[in-house]
């Protein structure tokens, strides 16, 4: 057999090793009906379940589920009842059965153990125990749900279905997904053992008459009642009604509650294969994906040693440079931390420090932690401090005479071959490279803000960025913990410019007259985190005036034309006609009374608002996600984004663009490419020119091809 | 010509407080309607035996209240065993939609007699104790965008601009009318005290006015539905109405309708069947209407269902002398006023359910009752009574005075 290994030992326990793959995997759910036969006809004394492998532990696991067609629905329930009777008939052979976890236990592989009558896992600290097919999209099918909510009750149950945490062994025994805990593989075999001699005719708690599910149902306690009732709402709150998984877990879960064990698996199985169809699973999938390839160096170039950076250099301790220094430090890198005076590189480092505290607070970090975090911080005013760097990342005001200076100042004290690097998130890095003595060794590292808690770093290849340096680049990004993508150079590169279309697409919406709350708050239900008009009062409209202003001239000085955007006029008559600068200074789209919350500033509705113009909900929305999506296409014509997979996890993990969606390029495959197309063109029709497909856009709908 | 469906009485038990201190706590629902019952074959000197059905509405219709708690109480209180009985369930429109019920038997000519109300115990069959799957499956509830109805009554206030001060205001004067009204013996023609088997005295009036209620007492309560509104049902609420910057928070537990135990019913009959009894008409059931509106809210059913019944009455919103229109939340009552002009003298002119409570199966039946008597003393001609209903629903009857 291909997943299933079965052994019995002289007391005549059989051993069954398991490795499920993923919830359409036929093979293993006829070979566990077949050991079932065997286990019956040998008579055995009790049976030791061993789980191997996690499920969709791989690529080939994940994109068979990729391939997952609804057509397959009636052959995907019948793999599912087949591993669910094969599961049922194991608890029920009347013979005691312990799962034995000394690997990863996850997904199905859990499932199986919730279908012996005790689990024991050994204490190794890299023991991953868990139901996580909430993250991509899916649910337990194979009685992860049912047996679960009978083991815990529901509301100890739905979080480890819905959230898919994975708990060392220590956790999992207080969250009672496993009844014991023993030292080593060896103590592990023993207390299997002996549990099986000391119960030999072992049932599950469901199986007994008169069985209550811990804690009751809705129809028996009016406090679980009151816990479904509430639950649809809670998650409503946390998803926005995005992502069906967590929708069905719950429903499951509950309807599950009311019928015996087997109806509940019945039900349980229906609500999984219903998922596999979804498009939401799909992209999640998809991202799981396309993660794993970053992950796996996909964009960096061939042929170059992995190298690990010793000591770091950063130029500027401001909010970015402080929070660049801690997380490289956080991993073990010397820092110097440099500004013009050592009082601001001190204030710098002391960012570091506050972190670290509010790590410790919630019992994240100790003590040590921080104190040796901070000793490898080296604050200074002095350059030649950074003498033998083997990379300096500036993080001074995006003014180019200065990134040009202190360029200048800096790289002379780098090791040898040492790389200079620009944070900059707008400047293009070929004219930044150009203060170089050595422009191979110049890259972009835009980091977003704040650096401690976004996962992403986008690397910009200048024009004469060198592959060595990009894949010492990417390294370093990798040393530190974030996910890098790699982009060519230009204006904005590629998160900036299209963040600017979706701030932009908000000022558009306003000039249309719609209501910004709404601008904002269907924002919020198509999946973006904030609204762009609350977003634009953060970074400040200020910053925002300053920007332009700095684009417009140095596509004057290139000798272009500058095209005129919804924000510039919106942005001149709220900053030069009513001084409306931002969150920080007046206000600005908004008004922040010091009590209370936010509200649209009077003004706003004056200026712009049409209560006739009647522009349908969904159009919003889709302009939107649409309008970012469109310019993701651009980039990658244009050569910006080299690849499909930079731009849907740059999307996702450096903007914001909603998770569920997969990304902005995934997006579009979800909606259907021509679709996508013939849906652009309407919004052309209605809206304007930035929603007309480019050309790669309709070679892909005419080719029916998608963007892999 | 169908047959008029006329009334030709109206009764009600008071509404003692719907909870273990209220005085009604100690009578079973079935005593509740099946004493009041009686009450209605005694003072219309009814046979029974003539009467071709019970119906009664109960919104929460299990245990003390469950099986069929109209024809239990038609045996509990020693009727024929001919006449048979039904339950019904339009959650708060229950009592009213077994009035126009008996109205459309009456009217298609198949039946003759009906009487018909509703009953609800709250103080012993907790609301929303039945867990239905409005609430209670998540597949369903996620599908309605379910919110708790007082979430509703805050949404519209915030949509109107109902500040809590307007809110409490609505609510002292249902008080200070009620208890005008209840002083005044202004109820007193429906009004039948609950006793107890030996005939002495439980209850005899509406328990919970108050009195001396003030601004300055209903100020200091907190906001009813603020927390389940930030735990989780702000959000629903949201996403089906996003121009929503926020939901003020401005109903209390003195502006929302209290929580209270009563029965009330009504004896509709043809004009042949009242001849034929000896009884007079008191008046007529002119139309009647139902309606379904957003879940979400919930609450928005009292103006299309007036509308949808003075189209099928013929009629407009001036030709209503009064109006009682259940006073589920203040701002419900304040938005039917404001959209539909209605003057304010028009409505709920003896108070309403914020100051007496409203028992959910049989309020319809009550506020039926309660306009009849109104129209009387003085002299008036036509009513018009609504409801708010959950899931979305709303209903209306319009009547005449004889």
């Amino acid at each position: 057999m291909k997943n299933i290994r079965y052994e019995k030992d002289g007391e005549n326990i059989a051993t069954l090793v398991l490795s499920p793959t993923h919830p359409l995997d036929r093979t293993f759910a006829e070979e566990l009906n077949r050991t079932l036969v065997t286990l019956e006809k040998d008579q055995v004394a009790g049976v030791v379940l061993i789980p191997e492998k996690g499920t969709v532990s791989d690529g080939s696991d994940l994109r068979e589920l990729l391939a997952y067609d609804p057509s397959q629905k009636e052959e995907a329930i019948e793999i599912s009842f087949l591993l669910q009777q094969a599961l049922r008939k194991l608890e029920t052979l009347g013979k005691p059965v312990v799962a034995a976890i000394n690997g990863p236990a996850l997904g199905e592989g859990y499932e199986i153990c919730l279908a012996a009558h005790r689990r024991i896992a050994t204490e190794d600290p890299v023991i991953r125990i868990g139901l996580p097919q909430v993250g991509l999209g899916l649910m337990p099918g194979s009685g992860g749900v049912s047996r679960l909510v009978r083991l815990l009750g529901l509301e100890k149950a739905l979080p480890c279905l819905q959230e898919g945490g994975l708990l060392g062994p220590k956790d999992a025994f207080k969250a009672g997904l496993i009844d014991e805990v023993a030292e080593d593989e060896k103590d592990l075999r023993k207390k299997a053992r002996a549990w099986i001699l000391g119960h030999p005719e072992a049932r599950q708690p469901w199986d007994e008459k008169n069985f209550q599910i811990p804690g009751g149902t809705m129809l028996t306690n009016p406090r679980v009642a009151q816990f479904v009732s509430l639950a649809p709402a809670r998650l409503k709150k946390k998803t926005r009604g995005l992502y069906p998984a967590e929708e069905k877990i719950l429903s499951a879960a509950a309807e599950g509650m009311l019928v015996n064990v087997d109806a509940a698996l019945r039900i349980e199985g229906r609500y999984m294969v219903e998922l596999l169809a979804t498009p939401v699973a799909k992209n999640l999938i998809s991202f799981s994906l396309q993660t794993a390839a970053i992950k796996a160096g996909g964009s960096r170039p061939k042929g170059f040693e992995q190298q690990r950076v010793r000591k770091l250099g950063i130029l500027g301790a401001g909010m970015m440079g402080a929070g660049i220094a801690c997380v490289s430090a956080g991993k073990g890198i010397e820092v110097v931390l440099k500004d013009v005076e050592l009082q601001k590189a001190e204030k710098g480092k002391s960012h570091s420090a506050r972190l670290m505290d509010k790590q410790i607070a919630r019992g994240r970090a100790t003590e040590e932690q921080k104190e040796a975090l901070l000793s490898r911080i080296h604050p200074t005013a002095d350059a030649s401090d950074l003498s033998g760097c083997d990379l300096i990342i500036e993080a001074v005001f995006e003014d180019v005479p200065l990134k040009n200076a202190v360029t200048r100042e800096a790289e002379v004290h780098l090791a040898e071959g040492g790389i200079f690097a620009s944070n900059t998130s707008t400047l293009p890095i070929t004219g930044l490279a150009e203060a170089s003595k050595n422009p191979a060794n110049f890259i972009g590292l835009h980091f977003f803000s704040p650096v401690d808690r976004m996962p992403l770093v986008e690397i910009i290849c200048g024009r004469r960025t060198s592959d060595e340096t990009l894949a010492r680049s990417f390294d370093f990004v990798q040393q530190i913990g974030k996910a890098p993508i790699v982009v060519n150079d230009s204006r904005g590169f590629y998160t900036s410019r299209v963040f600017g279309t979706f701030l932009d697409e908000g000022c558009a919406l306003l000039e249309d007259g719609v209501d910004p709350l709404l601008i904002d708050n269907l924002s919020k239900l198509d999946g973006m985190p904030v609204g762009p008009l609350t977003i634009r009062d953060e970074v400040s409209q200020k910053l925002g005036v300053s920007v332009r202003k700095a684009n417009i001239k140095m596509v004057e000085e290139e000798g272009g034309t500058w095209k005129e955007m919804a924000s510039d006029r919106v942005l001149r008559v709220v900053t030069e006609e009513h001084g409306r600068l931002g969150k920080a200074y007046n206000g600005g789209f908004y008004d922040y009374p010091e009590n209370g919350r936010k509200r649209v500033w009077p003004k706003l509705y004056e200026l712009f608002y049409k209560p006739d113009a009647h522009i349908p909900r969904q159009d919003i929305q889709d302009r939107i996600l649409f309008r970012q999506a469109i310019e993701a296409v651009k980039c990658l014509e244009e050569g910006v984004l080299r690849s499909v997979a930079d731009c849907n996890i740059g999307s996702i993990l450096g903007i914001g663009f909603p998770r569920y969606t997969g990304g902005q390029l995934q997006y579009i495959n979800t909606y259907g490419v021509r679709r996508f197309v013939e849906r652009a063109n309407e919004l052309t029709e209605k809206y304007g020119e930035r929603f007309t497909p480019p050309q790669l856009l309709m070679q892909k709908a005419e080719k029916g091809e998608l963007f892999v | 010509m169908s047959p008029e469906a006329y009334i030709y009485d109206a009764v009600r038990t008071p509404r003692g407080k719907g909870r273990y201190d209220g005085s009604l706590y100690e009578i079973k629902p079935v005593a509740l309607l099946g004493d009041l019952l009686n009450a209605l074959k005694e003072r219309n000197e009814l046979d029974p035996a003539r009467i071709d059905d019970v119906v009664a509405g109960c919104v929460v219709p299990i245990g003390e209240q469950g099986s069929n708690i109209a024809k239990t109480a038609a045996l509990y209180a020693g009727w024929d065993d001919s006449v048979p009985g039904m339950q019904l369930n339009r959650f708060c429109g229950s009592g009213l939609e077994a009035v126009n019920l008996a109205a459309m038997k009456v009217r298609s000519g198949w039946e003759d007699l009906v009487v018909a109300g509703g009953v609800e115990s709250m103080s012993r069959v907790r609301m929303g104790s039945d867990n239905g799957p409005m609430n209670k499956d998540p597949e369903t509830s996620i599908r309605i965008g379910y919110v708790p109805q007082g979430i509703g009554a805050d949404v519209i206030a915030t949509m109107e601009g109902f500040s809590r001060e307007d809110i409490d205001a609505f609510a002292l004067d249902s008080h200070r009318k009620a208890a005008a009204a209840s002083e005044n013996g202004y109820f007193s023609r429906s009004l039948v005290p609950v006793r107890d088997r030996n005939g002495l005295m439980i209850l005899e009036h509406d328990e919970t006015i108050r009195k001396n209620a003030s601004m300055e007492k209903m100020a200091k309560l907190p906001p009813a539905f603020e927390s389940l509104g930030s735990a989780g049902y702000d959000a629903v609420m949201m996403t089906k109405y996003p121009q929503l910057d926020a939901i003020d928070y401005v109903h209390t537990s003195a502006s929302s309708s209290g929580i209270v135990d009563g029965a009330g019913m009504v004896l509709i009959g043809s004009e042949a069947a009242g001849k034929a009894t000896g009884l007079t008409p008191r008046g007529r059931i002119v139309a009647t209407a139902t309606v379904g509106v957003c879940p979400t809210i919930m609450l928005l059913g009292p103006m299309p269902a007036t509308r949808k019944v003075l189209a099928k009455a013929e009629m407009s919103i001036d030709d209503i002398d009064l109006f009682e229109v259940n006073e589920a939340f203040a701002s419900v009552v304040m938005k039917f006023k404001k959209e539909m002009e209605v003057p304010p003298e028009k409505i709920n002119v003896n108070g309403g359910a914020i100051a007496m409570g409203h028992p959910l199966g049989a309020t319809g039946a009550m506020l039926l009752g309660t306009l009849l008597d109104e129209l009387e003393r003085r002299n008036l001609r036509y009513g018009l009574c609504t409801l708010c209903v959950a899931e979305g629903m709303g209903i209306a009857t319009i009547i005449e005075r004889l």
